[in-house]
This record gives C-alpha cells, structure tokens and sequence, in this order.
C-alpha cells in the first residue's frame, strides 16, 4: 500500500504540468513569484490546482450514481418514491451551493460532536474540508444529474426494454445492457455541462478551508499585494480546465456517435 | 334475426386488482418517512430553541438582507440584458473582430467561477487605487456592492447574450426571408418579427438564469455585502445558533419557488397561442 502511494505520488510530481520537471512554472516563471519551492508560490497554487481537480473528480461518480437511483425513483411506478425524488430535485436545486456548503459543513459537525459527546468525548471536533465538499457538491450535482438523466430516459423508446424482456433478460440486464449504454449517449451533452458546473462550485469549497487554486491564489494575493496578477491567474486555471473538459467531451461524443449512421 | 328482450341488469365494476406490496412502495415509504422525519425534527428544533428576542433581533435583519439579495439580482439582470444585446450581435456577426471578442468575452465569464470573478474584480481592480484614484472610481470599487454589482453584471451579460444568440437563430429563417419577400426593412422585420418569436424561446433560460443568479449571489457574503447569506453568517456567528442556516433556507427556497411558479404561469399565458 505505501508503495502504491509513493509511487503515485512520484508519478503525480512527474506528471505536474506546472512544477514537474517538464512543468510551465519551472521553465518559465523562475525567480519571478510563480517560481517553485521557497521562492515562490508556483508550487502551492499547483498543489492547489491538483485539490480543485481530485475534488471534481471524486464528487463526480458518487453525484452520477446517486443521480442515476434519483432518476430511477423519479420514473417510478410508485407515487410515494417519485414524491420523495422530486422533494430531494426542488430543495437542493432551490438552495445555494454555498448554503448547502455551509448546512453540510456545520451540520456535520454538530452532528458528529453530539455523536462523540454521547460517546463520553467533549474535545473540539473538525470536518475536514474535502469531505464536506465532496458531500455537499455532490448531492448538488445529483439533484442536477437526475433532472439530466430523467429527460434521457424519456428518449429511450419503452421498445427498448420490451425487447430486452422478451430475449428473456432480467430487469438489471435489461438496463444495464440495452439502456444503459443509449442513455449515456443522450445524457452526454447534458452531463459535459453539469461537470462544467461541478469544476466551478468547487471554488466554494475555498470558503470552508479547503486549499484549492482560490483558496491558494487568495493567500498569495493577500502576502504579495499582487491581487489582480493572482486572481487572473486562478481564472486561467480555470479557462484551462473549461477547455480540456471542452476537448474531453467532444471526444467523447464524437465516441459515443461511432455507431450511429451517417446522415 | 334475433331480438333482445331483457337488459342486462348495471352491475357493480370489477373489484380492483390487489396492488401487491412491492420493495419499491417499502422503499418510497420509507425515504419519504424520512424527508417527515427531517421536516419534523427541524420543526421540533426552532420549537424548542425559540427565542422571541432572537427572532425580533435577527429576522427584520434576514428579511432586509433579502431585499438586498433581491436588489442586487435584479439589477444586475437588468443590466446584463443591456450588455447582452451588442455581445450576442458580436457573436453573430461574420465581423471576426466582433465575433472573437464577444466569444472570448462570453467563454470567460461562462468558463470560470463567479466567486473567482468577483475577487478579481473586488480584491483585484481594487488593489489599483492610485490609478482609481486618478480616473475617480475609487468610491466605486471602494463598495464591496458595486463590485458585486459590477461582477455579476458582467457575469449575467455572458450568460444572457448565449440564451439571446441561441433563442434569435432558433427563429427559422424563412421567417426573415417572408419579411424580406413583404418589403419590410430588416429592422422592422428584426424588431415585429424575429425578436417576439425569438423572446418566447428564450423565455424559459431566462427564468432559470434569473433563479441561478438568486443562488449565486449568495457568495457576496464574503466579500462583506450583508445580503441574505451575509445576515445569515453574521446572525450565526454572533448567536452559534444553527437554526440560521434552516431559516435562510426557507427564504431562498421560497423565493426560487415562487419564481419558478411564477414563470410556469407566464410561459402558459404567454404561449397560448401556441397551443393546438
């Protein structure tokens, strides 16, 4: 397990596009204030950038799969399941990120330290930053993904799963065999927008400690005087996030439309 | 030939088949026992921590808070829907100046947070006070709510001039080409045939815009605007009351609610014509 760790962590600092051996920052920013080490602060907003990108990454498949059951009990043959989706769609898309964040954030803490209280602990008690971010952006997002996945749904033909009953597969088989894979196709566009959103909310995390880009960029602009140099900074970060998640996309549509004829 | 001579008496309708009780009606009951449980406990709590002086001292200061989240949306949608106007022509335009400089306006604004917007424009153009102070803009971005007001203006202007693109080339071209073909001049066919068509698609994204905007104000808080949120915060971090939270909640929800409800309606109305 430790090796496994080492070498990820070996391969992460080869790999760093800004403070790696082939990294923008130790080519070009040296002895300027994005240089990396001591002497600058390339090396906390590329840590900072690494915490924007895991934190989007981790969210996004617990946010598809739990979007993926609340679209399933959204289409359901049962009122009362269907009732409890949509109450979980309209609070979570009414309220502000920023607020579920922050009910996320303290909730958690109150609740964990009633938890350890009962247990006979009174110490203080700390969230870390990254889980309730995670949680928070996450149930956000499935609120998103299940309205995305729903209207996907609708465009499969009810054909499709009659079809499948009729070669004698199960119902999981039906869905994860036949619908599945066309319903991925539809919801794709859909989806490429929501991680758009996803990469931005995390920016909110900043609010609550976690150090991301803004979070980093913020101190350095705070120490350096250097607000406007920083702050345009973390925004082309996050253009060039916006572009490689352009770039990711339209290949994968491009993938997911080989088998579909010419027109 | 036959002849019918006795009717077949009314008989009761069938009994209705016996819904069997499913693992997804046990489910369904269960998660939404859940959501009573949560709406119960919440109810229970504010019961049990009521505090009149807390709620005298603090509500008027939650409600003016969202009149400042309400002033602040709107005239920033306001705004914007000026600015979007030339950007979404810009992108339009077969002039590649324009064309390149509202796209790369419009992907800017679209592409990175607002909360990293309205630092750079708070913290960042504030950071330029001598040059501010020599072109006398600094009471302008001295207030952290004119920076916001600025940053969300530009920020809805990127968002709006897509939603008026996308709604003006939703029209169908024939449609410009009957106007032409009756010799109207194409600003009357832009402004009594294009736009009216044009605005009803683009009705629906506007709403949704407008109920985004709501949500996203809610981070002026940190930059010290007291809007909603920031009453919020500052009532919790004076009374260590989480409660806060939950009556912050309500409000934005009742706000997006009434909202959404509201835009359902109009867009009924407003497309009935629409209707077969």
């Amino acid at each position: 397990m430790d090796a496994i760790t080492a070498a990820l962590e070996r391969l992460t600092t080869l790999l760093d596009p800004f403070c790696g051996p082939a990294g923008v920052f130790t080519w070009f920013a040296g002895g300027s204030l994005l240089a990396c080490g001591d002497a600058g602060w390339g090396d906390e907003i590329a840590s900072g950038f690494k915490i924007t990108v895991f934190l989007a990454l981790a969210t996004l498949p617990f946010g598809l799969v739990f979007g993926f059951f609340v679209a399933l009990a959204k289409r359901s043959q049962e009122p009362s399941l269907r009732r409890a989706a949509n109450i979980y769609t309209t609070l979570f898309r009414g309220l502000p990120e920023l607020l579920t964040l922050f009910i996320v954030y303290y909730g958690l803490q109150i609740m964990v330290q009633r938890f350890l209280g009962t247990l006979g602990y009174q110490g203080p008690v700390e969230i870390n930053a990254f889980a309730a971010g995670m949680v928070a952006l996450g149930v956000v997002f499935a609120a998103y993904a299940s309205e995305v996945l729903e209207s996907a749904f609708n465009a499969i033909p009810l054909g499709q799963y009659e079809a499948g009953y009729a070669l004698g597969l199960s119902r999981g088989r039906t869905m994860r065999l036949i619908v599945l894979p066309q319903l991925l196709r539809v919801a794709l566009p859909g989806l490429g927008n929501l991680w758009m959103e996803l990469l931005k909310n995390t920016a909110l995390v900043s609010v609550i400690g976690l150090p991301d880009i803004l979070r980093q960029t913020g101190i350095a602009a705070r120490v350096t005087k250097r607000a406007f140099e920083f702050f345009s900074l973390a925004c082309l970060l996050f253009i060039i996030l916006a572009l490689a998640t352009s770039l990711v996309f339209s290949y994968l549509e491009r993938r997911a439309r080989r088998s579909e004829a010419m027109r | 030939m036959s002849v019918t001579d006795r009717l077949i008496e009314p008989q009761a309708p069938p009994p209705e088949a016996a819904k069997p009780y499913t693992a997804e009606r046990l489910l369904g009951r269960i998660l939404l026992g859940v959501w009573l449980a949560a709406g119960v406990g919440i109810a229970i709590g504010a019961a049990q921590g009521w505090d009149t002086e807390k709620f005298v001292s603090y509500g008027p200061k939650l409600l003016s808070g969202l009149g400042v989240t309400l002033t602040l949306v709107s005239l920033s949608i306001l705004f914007g829907a000026f600015l979007s106007v030339p950007l979404a022509f810009g992108r339009m335009s077969r002039n590649p100046i324009a064309f390149w400089a509202s796209y790369v306006y419009v992907y800017f604004f679209r592409g990175t947070p607002i909360i990293a917007q309205l630092f750079l424009v708070y913290y960042g153009l504030g950071s330029f006070r001598p040059e501010l102070d020599a072109v006398g803009l600094w009471w302008f971005f001295r207030e952290a709510w004119y920076c916001a007001l600025l940053a969300f203006t530009l920020n809805t202007a990127a968002y709006q001039a897509e939603i008026l693109r996308g709604a003006i080339e939703s029209v169908p071209r024939g449609q410009s080409e009957g106007a032409a073909s009756l010799g109207l001049s194409p600003r009357i066919s832009f402004l009594k045939i294009i736009l009216p068509q044009a605005l009803i698609v683009a009705l629906r994204p506007y709403g949704n815009e407008i109920i985004l905007m709501i949500k996203g104000s809610a981070i002026v808080a940190i930059v010290t605007v007291f809007d909603l949120m920031g009453e919020t915060r500052r009532a919790f971090s004076r009374t260590f009351d989480y409660q806060m939270y939950f009556w912050a909640a309500l409000l934005y929800l009742m706000i997006v609610e009434i909202l959404r409800n509201l835009w359902t309606v109009l867009e009924r109305r407003l497309t009935r014509h629409l209707k077969r």
